[in-house]
């Protein structure tokens, strides 16, 4: 692995998979009574939030300290981060603190990038603007992997925002990665401009698609893109491109629905779709703890296997 | 004090000396004297470097540049002359503050300097600004843009454009579509969807470049569009010039060069307005360049403060130096030295309505010269660059051709590579 975390596309087929391995492993330690595991005793870990996430800023939490690391958060609100402190002055802190990981958050693509050229320790990017969101496209392969046995040659439909989402571009990177086939399915207005070039299918017809699908994986759409005219209502949305009850019965049998959340319900999912079996939405937040425990783990116990690392050599 | 500059070449031609005396160039010739002698063998001699478009910074940004270390960066690059951008703050759009900048430049004294006037109040777009005031003012304002801001009111711009007539202006049109370019970061294509960063789409320029040219044609006036950026630009310029509007246009030496690739680390100093475009827009604008559709090299030379670049691309200002690095990037271009010159200083010149610059090498012309060494090589350094800022995006670059030496007027501004 890279010494930093920044983009599903830093990860090889072999990296991934050994993350996806490891938090399996992970996961059944954290069905013991005893959840702690001693790996990142005497580890910093910096949880760097610019802006509010608390399921993510949770997730992370609870995954360092599963491994015992010692865990710091600076969150936009209540810290000089919110008083305007630079982003340079910020990295300076955290490198007198001997941060050996900093999990950054941030409402400007690429931020995790800028940070990585001034901090010693792991960058893991816990999502950038418009950018990416790598450990969520983790999370996400695994899940569908847990549930569906495979991730080669699964379809896969990434459905909504995707010009504005982080988790549409490292899912399609990381599945792509992994063998599995995206489609993207999205008003015109809210596909980039040069999406051409993902390894994706694209498409303006979710029911076309659907039928085609073993995985339908619903991004949050934000209400304010109505505003700057991306789509005209929220009703038209809905209606075009939301997944109801009947648009789920036209899935194959096995497939399974997905949504990263928080959830509009109503809006791009319906209540009862959300609530269904096919839903994987609660796997997905445990799911989020193996996969980030995984993460920290191999960038900062480096190459040794779990096992050694219970031992706390590292 | 007269300088013979011994073995020159004038313009890539035979080795000659020139003798420069009184200001001017006195005598061509071979086995000339003069009071100091400057042995050019091997240099070029090219008519003193125009800018049509520079940003001093001060007043206001005096930590980013300064009209001594901005005019010092020039002169080391080459130029005599260079025309400073009115988006200071203040704005440059009154008579005092355009004698202001004038006055410190002719104080420095590396170049003269040309202030911009700004076209509306604050540059606002929503009044004129007393373009006449500034016109006759001892700065004698004949550029007027709002740099950095589109004059997107089409009224408007037809008014500006009809206004300046009265004393030969030109207005300077920064093409940008505003409501095109919300939030934009990076030329909109693959690289902007990869990096998720907002894009900054080739038509919000080149839609401002098809209506100004339209409205120049149907008032009559000059048009002059800034940093030409796009294939569709050149395109369209082309149109405009074949329809007989009398449109000018520039190219930065970046967008000579640099793709938007090199955004792909997100390091700001890459960060700039327009955006670093296409591999297919950098040869269209060569192309341009060299059949003459775009007329001028213009530097948008933009020093910024560290802490305006050390930060997340988002919230980095745009912009970057370039008065240094100019003329080697336009030498490697494969150009005639006389397309050069003519680019880099006598249509500059021209546009600007500079008498005395971008003159022809010859008897009588006033001596501004640029001789420079086309095979020195050095490495971009930008602690090392004359301007207070460093924010050069061809750090560590290394560059062919370097500028020897600098006369204004009779009088050199920099010898053996250095300020006098
Ligand atoms: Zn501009």
């Amino acid at each position: 692995m890279n010494r930093h975390l920044l983009s599903a596309a830093d990860l090889t087929r072999d990296d991934a998979l050994l993350v996806l391995d490891t938090a399996a492993e992970l996961a059944a330690v954290s069905d013991r009574s005893v959840k702690k595991l001693p790996t990142l005793r005497g580890r910093t870990v910096v949880n760097l939030f610019y802006e509010d996430s608390t399921r993510t800023r949770i997730s992370f939490e609870v995954a360092a300290k599963r491994l015992s690391a010692d865990v710091i958060t600076f969150s936009a609100k209540g810290s000089s981060v919110s008083k305007g402190e630079s982003l340079k002055d910020t990295a300076l802190t955290l490198q007198a603190i001997g941060a050996d990981a900093v999990v950054c958050r941030h409402h400007a693509s690429g931020a995790p990038h800028t940070l990585s050229r001034w901090v010693e320790g792991s960058v893991v990017n816990a999502g950038d603007g418009t950018h990416e969101h790598p450990t969520q496209a983790l999370l996400d392969a695994y899940t569908m992997r847990a549930r569906t046995g495979r991730l080669e040659g699964l379809r896969v439909a990434i459905v909504g925002d995707v010009l504005h989402s982080r988790v549409a571009r490292s899912n399609v990177l990381l599945l792509a990665t992994l063998g599995a086939e995206v489609t993207l399915v999205s008003p015109p207005t809210l596909l980039p401009l040069g999406v051409d070039a993902w390894p994706a299918e694209t498409s303006y017809d979710l029911d076309a698609v659907l039928p085609k699908t073993d995985v339908v994986m619903m991004l949050r759409v934000q209400r304010e893109r109505m505003g700057a005219a991306y789509f005209p209502s929220e009703r038209e949305y809905a209606r075009r491109y939301g997944l109801d009850a009947a648009r789920m019965a036209a899935l194959p049998d096995e497939a399974i629905v997905m949504h990263p959340g928080p959830m509009n319900r109503g809006m791009e999912i319906a209540a009862e779709v959300a609530d269904s079996v096919r839903s994987t939405i609660v796997d997905q937040v445990a799911n989020g703890v193996s996969v980030r425990m995984a993460v920290l783990y191999l960038l900062l116990a480096g190459g040794q296997t779990a096992d050694q690392g219970r031992g706390g050599a590292a | 004090m007269s300088w013979v500059l011994q073995g020159v070449s004038i313009l890539g031609g035979p080795p000659t000396d020139v003798l420069v005396d009184g200001g001017v160039i006195a005598e061509i010739g071979a086995g000339l004297r003069g009071e100091q002698t400057l042995d050019a063998a091997g240099l070029v001699a090219l008519p003193g470097l125009v800018d049509l478009h520079t940003h001093l910074r001060e007043p206001g940004r005096e930590d980013a540049e300064t009209v001594e270390t901005g005019t010092a960066a020039a002169a080391l690059g080459g130029f005599t002359a260079v025309h400073a951008m009115a988006n200071t703050d203040p704005v440059a759009d009154t008579a005092g503050v355009v004698e202001q900048v004038f006055h410190l430049g002719r104080a420095a004294g590396h170049c003269d300097v040309a202030p911009v006037g700004a076209v509306t109040v604050g540059l606002r777009g929503t009044a004129l600004a007393e373009l006449g005031a500034m016109a006759t003012s001892a700065a004698r304002v004949r550029v007027f843009s709002d740099d950095g801001v589109c004059v997107s009111d089409a009224g408007l711009m037809r008014r500006a454009l009809e206004y300046v007539k009265a004393f030969d202006g030109v207005v300077a049109q920064h093409a940008e579509e505003p409501s095109l370019t919300v939030g934009a970061q990076l030329h909109e294509g693959v690289v902007s969807a990869q990096l998720g960063l907002a894009g900054w789409p080739a038509v919000a320029e080149e839609a401002i470049i098809a209506r100004d040219c339209l409205l120049a044609g149907h008032v009559g006036s000059r048009l002059h569009i800034c940093h030409v950026s796009t294939a569709g630009s050149v395109e369209l310029i082309r149109f405009a010039k074949a329809r007989g509007i009398d449109v000018t246009a520039e190219v930065t030496p970046h967008h000579l060069l640099l793709t938007d690739a090199s955004a792909t680390g997100y390091d700001p100093v890459f960060k700039v307005n327009p955006p670093l475009r296409t591999r297919a827009d950098v040869d269209a604008v060569r192309a341009g360049l060299a059949d003459g559709t775009i007329d001028a090299v213009a530097t948008d030379h933009a020093p910024h403060a560290t802490e305006d670049k050390e930060t997340e691309w988002a919230a980095a200002r745009p912009g970057m130096l370039g008065l240094q690095t100019a003329l080697p990037i336009v030498a490697g271009l494969g150009l005639a030295w006389s397309v050069i010159a003519e680019r880099m200083s006598s249509a500059p010149a021209r546009i600007g309505r500079l008498p005395g610059h971008g003159r022809p090498i010859a008897v009588g012309e006033p001596a501004n010269l640029c001789l420079f060494d086309p095979a020195a090589t050095w490495t971009v350094d930008g602690h090392a660059l004359a301007s207070r800022a460093h924010n050069t995006p061809y750090e560590g670059m290394t560059m062919t051709g370097a500028v020897v030496a600098t006369f204004l007027r009779g009088e050199p501004t920099v010898l053996d590579g250095k300020l006098t």
